[in-house]
Protein backbone atom coordinates (compact mmCIF):
# COMPACT_ATOMS: atom_id res chain seq x y z
CA UNK A 1 0.00 0.00 0.00
CA UNK A 2 1.59 3.20 -1.15
CA UNK A 3 0.09 5.18 1.70
CA UNK A 4 1.59 2.92 4.35
CA UNK A 5 4.94 3.17 2.66
CA UNK A 6 4.74 6.94 2.74
CA UNK A 7 4.81 7.02 6.53
CA UNK A 8 8.21 5.38 6.65
CA UNK A 9 9.53 7.65 3.97
CA UNK A 10 10.67 10.47 6.16
CA UNK A 11 12.45 8.20 8.65
CA UNK A 12 16.08 9.17 8.70
CA UNK A 13 17.37 5.61 8.59
CA UNK A 14 15.77 4.98 5.19
CA UNK A 15 18.19 5.05 2.29
CA UNK A 16 17.69 7.47 -0.60
CA UNK A 17 16.91 4.62 -2.98
CA UNK A 18 13.91 3.48 -0.95
CA UNK A 19 12.73 7.08 -0.73
CA UNK A 20 12.79 7.62 -4.43
CA UNK A 21 10.92 4.35 -4.94
CA UNK A 22 8.12 5.53 -2.67
CA UNK A 23 8.01 8.90 -4.42
CA UNK A 24 7.73 7.08 -7.71
CA UNK A 25 4.90 4.88 -6.42
CA UNK A 26 3.02 7.96 -5.23
CA UNK A 27 3.58 9.93 -8.40
CA UNK A 28 3.24 7.26 -11.05
CA UNK A 29 -0.54 6.68 -11.20
CA UNK A 30 -1.44 10.37 -11.33
CA UNK A 31 1.34 11.36 -13.70
CA UNK A 32 0.57 8.46 -16.06
CA UNK A 33 -3.08 9.48 -15.97
CA UNK A 34 -2.27 13.07 -16.91
CA UNK A 35 0.06 11.93 -19.66
CA UNK A 36 -2.55 9.62 -21.11
CA UNK A 37 -5.51 12.01 -20.85
CA UNK A 38 -3.86 15.43 -21.05
CA UNK A 39 -0.58 15.17 -23.00
CA UNK A 40 -1.60 12.49 -25.50
CA UNK A 41 -4.81 14.41 -26.34
CA UNK A 42 -2.75 17.54 -27.04
CA UNK A 43 -0.52 15.51 -29.34
CA UNK A 44 -3.50 13.95 -31.05
CA UNK A 45 -4.97 17.43 -31.42
CA UNK A 46 -1.80 18.54 -33.22
CA UNK A 47 -1.93 15.45 -35.46
CA UNK A 48 -5.63 16.00 -36.17
CA UNK A 49 -4.96 19.62 -37.08
CA UNK A 50 -2.69 18.45 -39.90
CA UNK A 51 -5.02 15.82 -41.36
CA UNK A 52 -6.53 16.01 -44.80
CA UNK A 53 -9.89 14.67 -46.01
CA UNK A 54 -9.76 11.01 -46.94
CA UNK A 55 -10.11 10.52 -50.69
CA UNK A 56 -13.54 9.10 -51.49
CA UNK A 57 -14.31 9.28 -47.79
CA UNK A 58 -17.53 10.41 -46.14
CA UNK A 59 -17.92 13.70 -44.32
CA UNK A 60 -15.89 13.48 -41.13
CA UNK A 61 -13.37 10.97 -42.48
CA UNK A 62 -9.77 12.16 -42.48
CA UNK A 63 -6.36 10.65 -42.96
CA UNK A 64 -2.97 11.44 -41.48
CA UNK A 65 -1.07 14.08 -43.38
CA UNK A 66 1.04 17.14 -42.75
CA UNK A 67 -1.26 19.68 -44.22
CA UNK A 68 0.04 22.89 -42.66
CA UNK A 69 -2.26 24.91 -44.91
CA UNK A 70 -5.05 23.99 -42.50
CA UNK A 71 -3.72 26.71 -40.20
CA UNK A 72 -3.62 29.27 -42.99
CA UNK A 73 -7.15 28.34 -44.08
CA UNK A 74 -8.49 28.55 -40.56
CA UNK A 75 -6.93 31.96 -39.92
CA UNK A 76 -8.31 33.17 -43.23
CA UNK A 77 -11.80 31.91 -42.48
CA UNK A 78 -12.01 32.58 -38.76
CA UNK A 79 -9.51 35.41 -38.22
CA UNK A 80 -12.37 37.67 -37.18
CA UNK A 81 -13.58 35.18 -34.52
CA UNK A 82 -10.07 34.73 -33.14
CA UNK A 83 -9.56 38.48 -32.84
CA UNK A 84 -13.02 38.96 -31.32
CA UNK A 85 -12.34 36.30 -28.65
CA UNK A 86 -9.25 38.05 -27.41
CA UNK A 87 -10.86 41.51 -27.49
CA UNK A 88 -13.88 40.24 -25.51
CA UNK A 89 -11.64 38.38 -23.06
CA UNK A 90 -9.37 41.39 -22.50
CA UNK A 91 -12.34 43.71 -21.96
CA UNK A 92 -13.98 41.25 -19.55
CA UNK A 93 -10.70 40.89 -17.64
CA UNK A 94 -10.33 44.68 -17.28
CA UNK A 95 -13.95 45.12 -16.14
CA UNK A 96 -13.65 42.22 -13.70
CA UNK A 97 -10.47 43.74 -12.24
CA UNK A 98 -12.08 47.17 -11.83
CA UNK A 99 -15.15 45.58 -10.27
CA UNK A 100 -13.25 43.22 -7.97
CA UNK A 101 -10.42 45.35 -6.65
CA UNK A 102 -12.46 47.63 -4.36
CA UNK A 103 -14.57 44.67 -3.27
CA UNK A 104 -11.51 42.54 -2.44
CA UNK A 105 -9.92 45.56 -0.72
CA UNK A 106 -12.96 46.01 1.47
CA UNK A 107 -13.16 42.32 2.43
CA UNK A 108 -9.42 41.82 2.82
CA UNK A 109 -8.39 45.08 4.51
CA UNK A 110 -11.37 46.99 5.92
CA UNK A 111 -13.32 43.96 7.17
CA UNK A 112 -10.27 42.49 8.94
CA UNK A 113 -11.53 43.61 12.32
CA UNK A 114 -14.55 41.30 12.04
CA UNK A 115 -13.38 37.83 10.96
CA UNK A 116 -16.92 36.47 10.95
CA UNK A 117 -18.15 39.21 8.61
CA UNK A 118 -15.09 38.65 6.45
CA UNK A 119 -15.86 34.94 6.08
CA UNK A 120 -19.51 35.62 5.38
CA UNK A 121 -18.64 38.13 2.64
CA UNK A 122 -16.29 35.60 1.09
CA UNK A 123 -19.07 33.02 1.02
CA UNK A 124 -21.19 35.57 -0.86
CA UNK A 125 -18.37 36.13 -3.37
CA UNK A 126 -18.12 32.42 -4.18
CA UNK A 127 -21.89 31.83 -3.99
CA UNK A 128 -22.34 32.16 -7.78
CA UNK A 129 -20.10 29.08 -8.15
CA UNK A 130 -22.76 27.00 -6.48
CA UNK A 131 -25.46 27.66 -9.00
CA UNK A 132 -25.18 26.33 -12.53
CA UNK A 133 -23.02 28.54 -14.76
CA UNK A 134 -25.52 28.07 -17.60
CA UNK A 135 -28.60 28.92 -15.54
CA UNK A 136 -26.89 32.02 -14.19
CA UNK A 137 -26.21 33.18 -17.74
CA UNK A 138 -29.77 32.38 -18.82
CA UNK A 139 -31.05 34.35 -15.83
CA UNK A 140 -29.16 37.41 -17.08
CA UNK A 141 -30.56 36.82 -20.53
CA UNK A 142 -34.12 37.02 -19.19
CA UNK A 143 -33.38 39.95 -16.89
CA UNK A 144 -31.73 41.95 -19.67
CA UNK A 145 -34.10 40.93 -22.46
CA UNK A 146 -35.98 43.59 -24.41
CA UNK A 147 -39.15 42.87 -22.42
CA UNK A 148 -37.27 42.87 -19.10
CA UNK A 149 -37.52 45.61 -16.48
CA UNK A 150 -34.00 46.94 -17.02
CA UNK A 151 -34.09 47.47 -20.76
CA UNK A 152 -37.70 48.64 -20.98
CA UNK A 153 -36.94 51.02 -18.10
CA UNK A 154 -33.92 52.45 -19.88
CA UNK A 155 -36.00 52.86 -23.00
CA UNK A 156 -38.78 54.63 -21.11
CA UNK A 157 -36.19 57.05 -19.73
CA UNK A 158 -34.88 57.55 -23.29
CA UNK A 159 -31.45 56.34 -22.20
CA UNK A 160 -31.63 53.71 -24.90
CA UNK A 161 -32.97 53.97 -28.43
CA UNK A 162 -36.43 52.35 -28.64
CA UNK A 163 -35.31 49.86 -31.27
CA UNK A 164 -31.99 48.97 -29.59
CA UNK A 165 -31.26 45.57 -28.02
CA UNK A 166 -28.84 44.50 -25.35
CA UNK A 167 -28.94 40.70 -25.52
CA UNK A 168 -27.40 39.44 -28.71
CA UNK A 169 -24.77 42.19 -28.82
CA UNK A 170 -21.06 42.10 -28.12
CA UNK A 171 -21.65 44.26 -25.04
CA UNK A 172 -23.93 41.57 -23.61
CA UNK A 173 -21.29 38.89 -24.20
CA UNK A 174 -18.62 40.99 -22.47
CA UNK A 175 -21.07 41.63 -19.63
CA UNK A 176 -21.73 37.90 -19.24
CA UNK A 177 -18.05 37.00 -19.34
CA UNK A 178 -17.30 39.68 -16.75
CA UNK A 179 -20.05 38.50 -14.43
CA UNK A 180 -19.17 34.83 -14.70
CA UNK A 181 -15.48 35.26 -13.94
CA UNK A 182 -15.68 37.92 -11.18
CA UNK A 183 -15.17 35.35 -8.37
CA UNK A 184 -11.99 34.10 -10.10
CA UNK A 185 -10.69 37.67 -9.98
CA UNK A 186 -11.89 38.58 -6.48
CA UNK A 187 -10.53 35.52 -4.65
CA UNK A 188 -6.81 35.86 -5.53
CA UNK A 189 -7.02 39.64 -5.01
CA UNK A 190 -8.55 39.02 -1.60
CA UNK A 191 -5.86 36.54 -0.60
CA UNK A 192 -3.02 39.00 -1.29
CA UNK A 193 -4.83 42.06 0.10
CA UNK A 194 -5.70 40.09 3.23
CA UNK A 195 -1.96 39.89 3.99
CA UNK A 196 -1.30 43.55 3.14
CA UNK A 197 0.53 45.28 5.99
CA UNK A 198 -1.55 48.41 6.63
CA UNK A 199 1.34 50.04 8.49
CA UNK A 200 2.97 50.54 5.10
CA UNK A 201 -0.05 52.59 4.00
CA UNK A 202 0.21 54.67 7.16
CA UNK A 203 3.89 55.17 6.43
CA UNK A 204 2.94 56.53 3.01
CA UNK A 205 0.59 59.02 4.67
CA UNK A 206 3.24 59.98 7.23
CA UNK A 207 5.57 60.81 4.36
CA UNK A 208 2.97 63.30 3.09
CA UNK A 209 1.87 61.31 0.07
CA UNK A 210 -1.65 61.83 -1.16
CA UNK A 211 -3.96 58.85 -0.59
CA UNK A 212 -4.02 58.27 -4.35
CA UNK A 213 -0.20 58.27 -4.49
CA UNK A 214 -0.07 55.77 -1.63
CA UNK A 215 -2.59 53.63 -3.45
CA UNK A 216 -0.68 53.55 -6.74
CA UNK A 217 2.82 53.39 -5.24
CA UNK A 218 2.22 51.07 -2.28
CA UNK A 219 -1.06 49.18 -2.39
CA UNK A 220 -1.05 48.22 -6.08
CA UNK A 221 2.59 47.02 -6.22
CA UNK A 222 2.10 45.00 -3.02
CA UNK A 223 -0.99 43.29 -4.44
CA UNK A 224 0.60 42.61 -7.83
CA UNK A 225 0.77 38.83 -7.36
CA UNK A 226 -2.98 38.75 -6.70
CA UNK A 227 -3.66 40.92 -9.72
CA UNK A 228 -1.57 38.61 -11.92
CA UNK A 229 -3.30 35.42 -10.71
CA UNK A 230 -6.72 37.02 -11.00
CA UNK A 231 -6.03 38.26 -14.52
CA UNK A 232 -4.84 34.80 -15.61
CA UNK A 233 -7.74 33.00 -13.95
CA UNK A 234 -10.19 35.33 -15.71
CA UNK A 235 -8.54 35.78 -19.08
CA UNK A 236 -7.79 32.13 -19.91
CA UNK A 237 -11.30 30.72 -19.41
CA UNK A 238 -12.91 33.86 -20.88
CA UNK A 239 -10.92 33.58 -24.13
CA UNK A 240 -12.03 29.98 -24.62
CA UNK A 241 -15.61 30.37 -23.43
CA UNK A 242 -18.46 29.86 -25.84
CA UNK A 243 -21.51 29.82 -23.58
CA UNK A 244 -21.89 33.57 -23.19
CA UNK A 245 -21.35 34.21 -26.90
CA UNK A 246 -23.77 31.46 -27.97
CA UNK A 247 -27.00 32.60 -29.66
CA UNK A 248 -29.16 30.81 -27.11
CA UNK A 249 -27.44 32.67 -24.27
CA UNK A 250 -26.19 36.27 -24.40
CA UNK A 251 -24.75 36.33 -27.90
CA UNK A 252 -26.21 36.96 -31.32
CA UNK A 253 -25.37 36.46 -34.96
CA UNK A 254 -22.25 38.61 -34.89
CA UNK A 255 -20.69 37.60 -31.57
CA UNK A 256 -19.31 34.09 -32.19
CA UNK A 257 -15.97 33.52 -30.47
CA UNK A 258 -13.24 30.99 -31.20
CA UNK A 259 -14.88 28.48 -28.82
CA UNK A 260 -18.12 28.65 -30.81
CA UNK A 261 -16.35 27.87 -34.08
CA UNK A 262 -14.33 25.06 -32.49
CA UNK A 263 -17.56 23.56 -31.21
CA UNK A 264 -19.45 23.86 -34.49
CA UNK A 265 -16.54 22.50 -36.54
CA UNK A 266 -15.92 19.60 -34.19
CA UNK A 267 -19.45 18.57 -33.27
CA UNK A 268 -21.68 19.87 -36.07
CA UNK A 269 -19.83 19.94 -39.39
CA UNK A 270 -17.32 17.26 -38.29
CA UNK A 271 -14.45 19.31 -39.68
CA UNK A 272 -11.99 17.93 -37.10
CA UNK A 273 -8.81 19.38 -38.66
CA UNK A 274 -10.23 22.92 -38.59
CA UNK A 275 -11.43 22.53 -34.98
CA UNK A 276 -8.05 21.12 -33.95
CA UNK A 277 -6.06 23.89 -35.70
CA UNK A 278 -8.23 26.51 -34.02
CA UNK A 279 -7.66 24.86 -30.61
CA UNK A 280 -3.90 24.82 -31.12
CA UNK A 281 -3.97 28.48 -32.19
CA UNK A 282 -6.03 29.41 -29.14
CA UNK A 283 -3.68 27.58 -26.80
CA UNK A 284 -0.55 28.99 -28.45
CA UNK A 285 -1.79 32.59 -28.34
CA UNK A 286 -2.80 32.21 -24.70
CA UNK A 287 0.57 30.73 -23.74
CA UNK A 288 2.44 33.55 -25.49
CA UNK A 289 0.23 36.27 -23.95
CA UNK A 290 0.47 34.73 -20.49
CA UNK A 291 4.26 34.40 -20.66
CA UNK A 292 4.73 37.98 -21.85
CA UNK A 293 2.29 39.30 -19.25
CA UNK A 294 3.86 37.40 -16.37
CA UNK A 295 7.37 38.46 -17.42
CA UNK A 296 6.36 42.13 -17.72
CA UNK A 297 4.56 42.26 -14.40
CA UNK A 298 7.63 40.75 -12.75
CA UNK A 299 6.04 37.80 -11.00
CA UNK A 300 7.73 34.92 -12.79
CA UNK A 301 7.90 32.67 -9.75
CA UNK A 302 4.14 32.38 -9.95
CA UNK A 303 4.33 29.69 -12.60
CA UNK B 1 -7.60 55.27 1.22
CA UNK B 2 -9.35 58.62 0.97
CA UNK B 3 -9.99 59.80 4.49
CA UNK B 4 -10.88 63.38 3.55
CA UNK B 5 -14.52 64.25 4.20
CA UNK B 6 -14.87 60.75 5.63
CA UNK B 7 -15.74 59.64 2.13
CA UNK B 8 -13.76 56.40 2.34
CA UNK B 9 -15.61 55.51 5.52
CA UNK B 10 -18.88 54.76 3.81
CA UNK B 11 -18.02 54.70 0.14
CA UNK B 12 -16.20 51.38 0.24
CA UNK B 13 -18.76 49.51 2.38
CA UNK B 14 -21.57 50.90 0.23
CA UNK B 15 -19.76 49.73 -2.88
CA UNK B 16 -19.24 46.26 -1.39
CA UNK B 17 -22.97 45.97 -0.65
CA UNK B 18 -23.91 47.04 -4.18
CA UNK B 19 -21.31 44.72 -5.74
CA UNK B 20 -22.39 41.69 -3.70
CA UNK B 21 -26.05 42.40 -4.44
CA UNK B 22 -25.18 42.50 -8.12
CA UNK B 23 -23.50 39.09 -7.79
CA UNK B 24 -26.66 37.67 -6.17
CA UNK B 25 -29.13 38.87 -8.85
CA UNK B 26 -29.09 35.81 -11.14
CA UNK B 27 -29.12 33.47 -8.14
CA UNK B 28 -32.21 35.17 -6.76
CA UNK B 29 -33.79 35.12 -10.21
CA UNK B 30 -33.17 31.38 -10.63
CA UNK B 31 -34.56 30.69 -7.17
CA UNK B 32 -37.69 32.82 -7.64
CA UNK B 33 -38.44 31.23 -11.01
CA UNK B 34 -38.26 27.77 -9.46
CA UNK B 35 -41.70 28.66 -8.03
CA UNK B 36 -43.08 29.76 -11.37
CA UNK B 37 -46.24 27.97 -12.44
CA UNK B 38 -44.87 27.72 -15.95
CA UNK B 39 -46.17 25.34 -18.56
CA UNK B 40 -43.23 24.72 -20.83
CA UNK B 41 -40.66 27.46 -21.00
CA UNK B 42 -39.89 29.36 -17.82
CA UNK B 43 -39.56 32.94 -19.01
CA UNK B 44 -42.84 34.68 -18.19
CA UNK B 45 -44.12 34.73 -14.60
CA UNK B 46 -47.38 32.73 -14.39
CA UNK B 47 -47.99 32.69 -10.68
CA UNK B 48 -46.57 31.06 -7.59
CA UNK B 49 -46.54 27.30 -7.02
CA UNK B 50 -44.72 24.69 -4.94
CA UNK B 51 -45.53 22.06 -7.56
CA UNK B 52 -42.15 22.03 -9.24
CA UNK B 53 -40.38 21.51 -5.93
CA UNK B 54 -42.70 18.67 -4.95
CA UNK B 55 -42.66 16.89 -8.30
CA UNK B 56 -39.18 17.53 -9.65
CA UNK B 57 -39.07 14.23 -11.47
CA UNK B 58 -42.17 15.05 -13.50
CA UNK B 59 -39.59 16.29 -15.96
CA UNK B 60 -37.89 12.95 -16.42
CA UNK B 61 -35.05 14.26 -18.54
CA UNK B 62 -34.02 16.79 -15.89
CA UNK B 63 -33.94 14.15 -13.20
CA UNK B 64 -32.02 11.68 -15.32
CA UNK B 65 -29.45 14.32 -16.28
CA UNK B 66 -29.12 15.29 -12.62
CA UNK B 67 -28.59 11.65 -11.63
CA UNK B 68 -25.86 11.27 -14.25
CA UNK B 69 -24.17 14.43 -12.98
CA UNK B 70 -24.13 13.00 -9.46
CA UNK B 71 -22.72 9.64 -10.59
CA UNK B 72 -20.04 11.38 -12.69
CA UNK B 73 -19.23 13.91 -9.95
CA UNK B 74 -18.82 11.28 -7.23
CA UNK B 75 -16.74 8.86 -9.32
CA UNK B 76 -14.49 11.55 -10.79
CA UNK B 77 -14.05 13.13 -7.35
CA UNK B 78 -12.96 9.84 -5.78
CA UNK B 79 -10.48 9.09 -8.58
CA UNK B 80 -9.07 12.62 -8.73
CA UNK B 81 -8.79 12.93 -4.94
CA UNK B 82 -6.82 9.69 -4.63
CA UNK B 83 -4.47 10.45 -7.54
CA UNK B 84 -4.02 14.09 -6.56
CA UNK B 85 -3.41 13.42 -2.86
CA UNK B 86 -0.69 10.92 -3.66
CA UNK B 87 1.03 13.43 -5.95
CA UNK B 88 0.71 16.22 -3.37
CA UNK B 89 2.35 14.07 -0.67
CA UNK B 90 5.19 13.12 -3.02
CA UNK B 91 5.75 16.73 -4.10
CA UNK B 92 6.04 18.07 -0.56
CA UNK B 93 7.88 15.22 1.12
CA UNK B 94 10.28 13.85 -1.47
CA UNK B 95 13.00 15.09 -3.74
CA UNK B 96 13.22 13.55 -7.17
CA UNK B 97 14.33 14.26 -10.70
CA UNK B 98 12.09 15.86 -13.31
CA UNK B 99 10.41 17.89 -10.60
CA UNK B 100 10.06 20.96 -12.82
CA UNK B 101 8.59 18.87 -15.62
CA UNK B 102 6.05 17.32 -13.26
CA UNK B 103 5.05 20.72 -11.86
CA UNK B 104 4.53 21.94 -15.40
CA UNK B 105 2.44 18.88 -16.25
CA UNK B 106 0.25 19.67 -13.23
CA UNK B 107 0.01 23.38 -13.98
CA UNK B 108 -0.81 23.15 -17.68
CA UNK B 109 -4.29 21.56 -17.41
CA UNK B 110 -5.34 24.50 -15.22
CA UNK B 111 -3.98 27.00 -17.76
CA UNK B 112 -5.53 25.35 -20.79
CA UNK B 113 -8.92 26.61 -21.98
CA UNK B 114 -11.63 24.02 -21.45
CA UNK B 115 -12.51 23.94 -25.11
CA UNK B 116 -8.96 22.80 -25.92
CA UNK B 117 -9.02 20.12 -23.20
CA UNK B 118 -12.39 18.93 -24.44
CA UNK B 119 -11.49 18.90 -28.12
CA UNK B 120 -8.16 17.19 -27.41
CA UNK B 121 -9.73 14.34 -25.47
CA UNK B 122 -12.45 14.01 -28.07
CA UNK B 123 -9.80 13.80 -30.79
CA UNK B 124 -8.01 11.10 -28.81
CA UNK B 125 -11.20 9.09 -28.28
CA UNK B 126 -12.02 9.50 -31.95
CA UNK B 127 -8.60 8.20 -33.04
CA UNK B 128 -8.77 5.33 -30.58
CA UNK B 129 -12.31 4.50 -31.66
CA UNK B 130 -13.69 4.76 -28.12
CA UNK B 131 -17.44 5.25 -27.89
CA UNK B 132 -18.28 8.37 -25.91
CA UNK B 133 -20.55 8.12 -22.88
CA UNK B 134 -20.56 8.07 -19.09
CA UNK B 135 -17.06 6.55 -18.86
CA UNK B 136 -15.42 9.09 -21.16
CA UNK B 137 -17.03 11.94 -19.19
CA UNK B 138 -15.66 10.48 -15.94
CA UNK B 139 -12.19 10.13 -17.50
CA UNK B 140 -12.31 13.76 -18.65
CA UNK B 141 -13.52 15.12 -15.30
CA UNK B 142 -10.91 13.17 -13.34
CA UNK B 143 -8.25 14.65 -15.62
CA UNK B 144 -9.08 18.30 -14.99
CA UNK B 145 -9.77 17.79 -11.27
CA UNK B 146 -6.39 16.17 -10.43
CA UNK B 147 -4.41 19.43 -10.65
CA UNK B 148 -6.86 21.26 -8.42
CA UNK B 149 -6.66 18.45 -5.84
CA UNK B 150 -2.85 18.61 -5.89
CA UNK B 151 -2.86 22.38 -5.28
CA UNK B 152 -5.37 22.13 -2.42
CA UNK B 153 -3.84 19.13 -0.63
CA UNK B 154 -0.27 20.40 -1.15
CA UNK B 155 -1.10 23.51 0.85
CA UNK B 156 -2.20 21.25 3.71
CA UNK B 157 0.76 18.82 3.52
CA UNK B 158 3.26 21.65 3.73
CA UNK B 159 1.73 22.87 7.01
CA UNK B 160 2.10 19.40 8.58
CA UNK B 161 4.70 19.11 11.33
CA UNK B 162 6.93 16.09 10.51
CA UNK B 163 7.68 15.84 14.25
CA UNK B 164 4.20 14.41 14.82
CA UNK B 165 4.95 11.47 12.54
CA UNK B 166 8.38 11.02 14.11
CA UNK B 167 6.71 10.84 17.50
CA UNK B 168 4.43 8.11 16.17
CA UNK B 169 7.42 6.13 14.96
CA UNK B 170 9.27 6.67 18.23
CA UNK B 171 6.30 5.10 19.94
CA UNK B 172 6.79 2.00 17.76
CA UNK B 173 3.87 2.72 15.43
CA UNK B 174 4.09 0.66 12.28
CA UNK B 175 4.34 2.65 9.03
CA UNK B 176 0.71 1.81 8.34
CA UNK B 177 -0.41 2.91 11.79
CA UNK B 178 1.56 6.14 11.53
CA UNK B 179 -0.03 6.94 8.20
CA UNK B 180 -3.62 6.10 9.03
CA UNK B 181 -3.61 7.34 12.65
CA UNK B 182 -1.50 10.47 12.36
CA UNK B 183 -0.81 11.65 8.83
CA UNK B 184 -4.17 10.90 7.28
CA UNK B 185 -6.34 12.53 9.98
CA UNK B 186 -4.14 15.63 9.84
CA UNK B 187 -4.45 15.77 6.06
CA UNK B 188 -8.18 15.09 6.10
CA UNK B 189 -9.42 18.72 6.09
CA UNK B 190 -7.28 19.39 3.01
CA UNK B 191 -8.48 16.21 1.34
CA UNK B 192 -12.14 17.04 2.07
CA UNK B 193 -11.70 20.56 0.72
CA UNK B 194 -10.09 19.13 -2.43
CA UNK B 195 -12.90 16.59 -2.86
CA UNK B 196 -15.59 19.27 -2.50
CA UNK B 197 -13.80 21.47 -5.02
CA UNK B 198 -13.52 18.54 -7.45
CA UNK B 199 -17.19 17.72 -7.11
CA UNK B 200 -18.18 21.34 -7.66
CA UNK B 201 -15.94 21.57 -10.76
CA UNK B 202 -17.26 18.31 -12.15
CA UNK B 203 -20.90 19.04 -11.41
CA UNK B 204 -20.86 22.41 -13.15
CA UNK B 205 -18.63 21.48 -16.06
CA UNK B 206 -20.21 21.90 -19.43
CA UNK B 207 -17.64 22.50 -22.18
CA UNK B 208 -15.39 19.46 -21.63
CA UNK B 209 -18.45 17.30 -21.00
CA UNK B 210 -20.15 18.39 -24.20
CA UNK B 211 -17.22 17.28 -26.34
CA UNK B 212 -16.94 13.88 -24.68
CA UNK B 213 -20.48 12.86 -23.75
CA UNK B 214 -21.90 11.28 -26.90
CA UNK B 215 -25.59 10.83 -26.17
CA UNK B 216 -25.24 10.82 -22.37
CA UNK B 217 -26.86 13.81 -20.69
CA UNK B 218 -25.65 15.73 -17.67
CA UNK B 219 -27.37 18.57 -15.86
CA UNK B 220 -25.40 21.41 -17.54
CA UNK B 221 -25.67 19.66 -20.90
CA UNK B 222 -29.42 19.37 -20.46
CA UNK B 223 -29.65 23.11 -19.75
CA UNK B 224 -27.53 23.94 -22.81
CA UNK B 225 -29.46 21.70 -25.17
CA UNK B 226 -32.87 22.86 -24.00
CA UNK B 227 -31.92 26.54 -23.81
CA UNK B 228 -33.27 27.03 -27.33
CA UNK B 229 -36.75 25.72 -26.54
CA UNK B 230 -36.91 26.95 -22.94
CA UNK B 231 -35.79 25.48 -19.63
CA UNK B 232 -38.48 23.93 -17.42
CA UNK B 233 -38.77 25.30 -13.88
CA UNK B 234 -37.71 21.88 -12.56
CA UNK B 235 -34.15 22.74 -13.64
CA UNK B 236 -34.34 25.85 -11.44
CA UNK B 237 -35.53 23.65 -8.56
CA UNK B 238 -32.52 21.36 -8.86
CA UNK B 239 -30.05 24.24 -9.24
CA UNK B 240 -31.54 26.05 -6.23
CA UNK B 241 -31.50 22.91 -4.09
CA UNK B 242 -27.86 22.25 -4.97
CA UNK B 243 -27.08 25.90 -4.23
CA UNK B 244 -28.55 25.82 -0.73
CA UNK B 245 -26.96 22.46 0.05
CA UNK B 246 -23.54 23.82 -0.97
CA UNK B 247 -24.00 27.01 1.06
CA UNK B 248 -25.00 24.96 4.11
CA UNK B 249 -21.92 22.72 3.70
CA UNK B 250 -19.66 25.77 3.43
CA UNK B 251 -21.20 27.38 6.52
CA UNK B 252 -20.85 24.13 8.50
CA UNK B 253 -17.18 23.83 7.54
CA UNK B 254 -16.61 27.49 8.49
CA UNK B 255 -18.23 27.04 11.88
CA UNK B 256 -16.50 23.75 12.62
CA UNK B 257 -13.07 25.12 11.73
CA UNK B 258 -13.75 28.14 13.96
CA UNK B 259 -14.68 25.79 16.82
CA UNK B 260 -11.58 23.66 16.23
CA UNK B 261 -9.39 26.75 16.25
CA UNK B 262 -10.88 27.85 19.58
CA UNK B 263 -10.38 24.38 21.05
CA UNK B 264 -6.74 24.31 19.90
CA UNK B 265 -6.17 27.74 21.42
CA UNK B 266 -7.50 26.43 24.73
CA UNK B 267 -5.22 23.35 24.64
CA UNK B 268 -2.10 25.35 23.91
Amino acid sequence: MAFGAFATGTAREQGPRRKSRIALLLLLPGILYLMLFFLVPLVSLVLTSLQEPAPMGDIGEYQTAFKWENYVDVIGTYGEHILRSFIYAILATIFALLFSYPLAYFIGVKARRWPLVQNLLLVLVIAPFFISFLLRTLAWKSILSDEGVVISGLKALSLMAPDAHFTGTGAAVVFGLTYNFIPFMTLPLYSTLERLDTRLLEAGGDLYSKPSTTFFKVTIPLSMSGIVSGVLLTFIPAAGDYINASRNFLGGSGTAMIGNVIESNFLVTLNYPAAASLSIILMAVILVMVTVYVKRSGTEDLL
Amino acid sequence: MSSKLGLGKWLLPAYAIVALTFLMIPIAYTFIFSFNNSVKSNIVWRGFTFDKWLNVCNQQEVCEAFGNSIIIGVTATICATILGTMIAIALVRYRFRFRAAISLLLFLPMATPEVVLGAGLAAEFLTAGVEKGLVTIIIAHTMFCVSFVVVTVKARVSTLDPALEEAGRDLYGSPNQVFWRITFPLLLPGIIAAALLSFALSFDDFIITYFNSGTTSTFPKYVYVSAARGIPAEANVIASAVFFLAIILVLISQVSSAIRRKRLEKVS
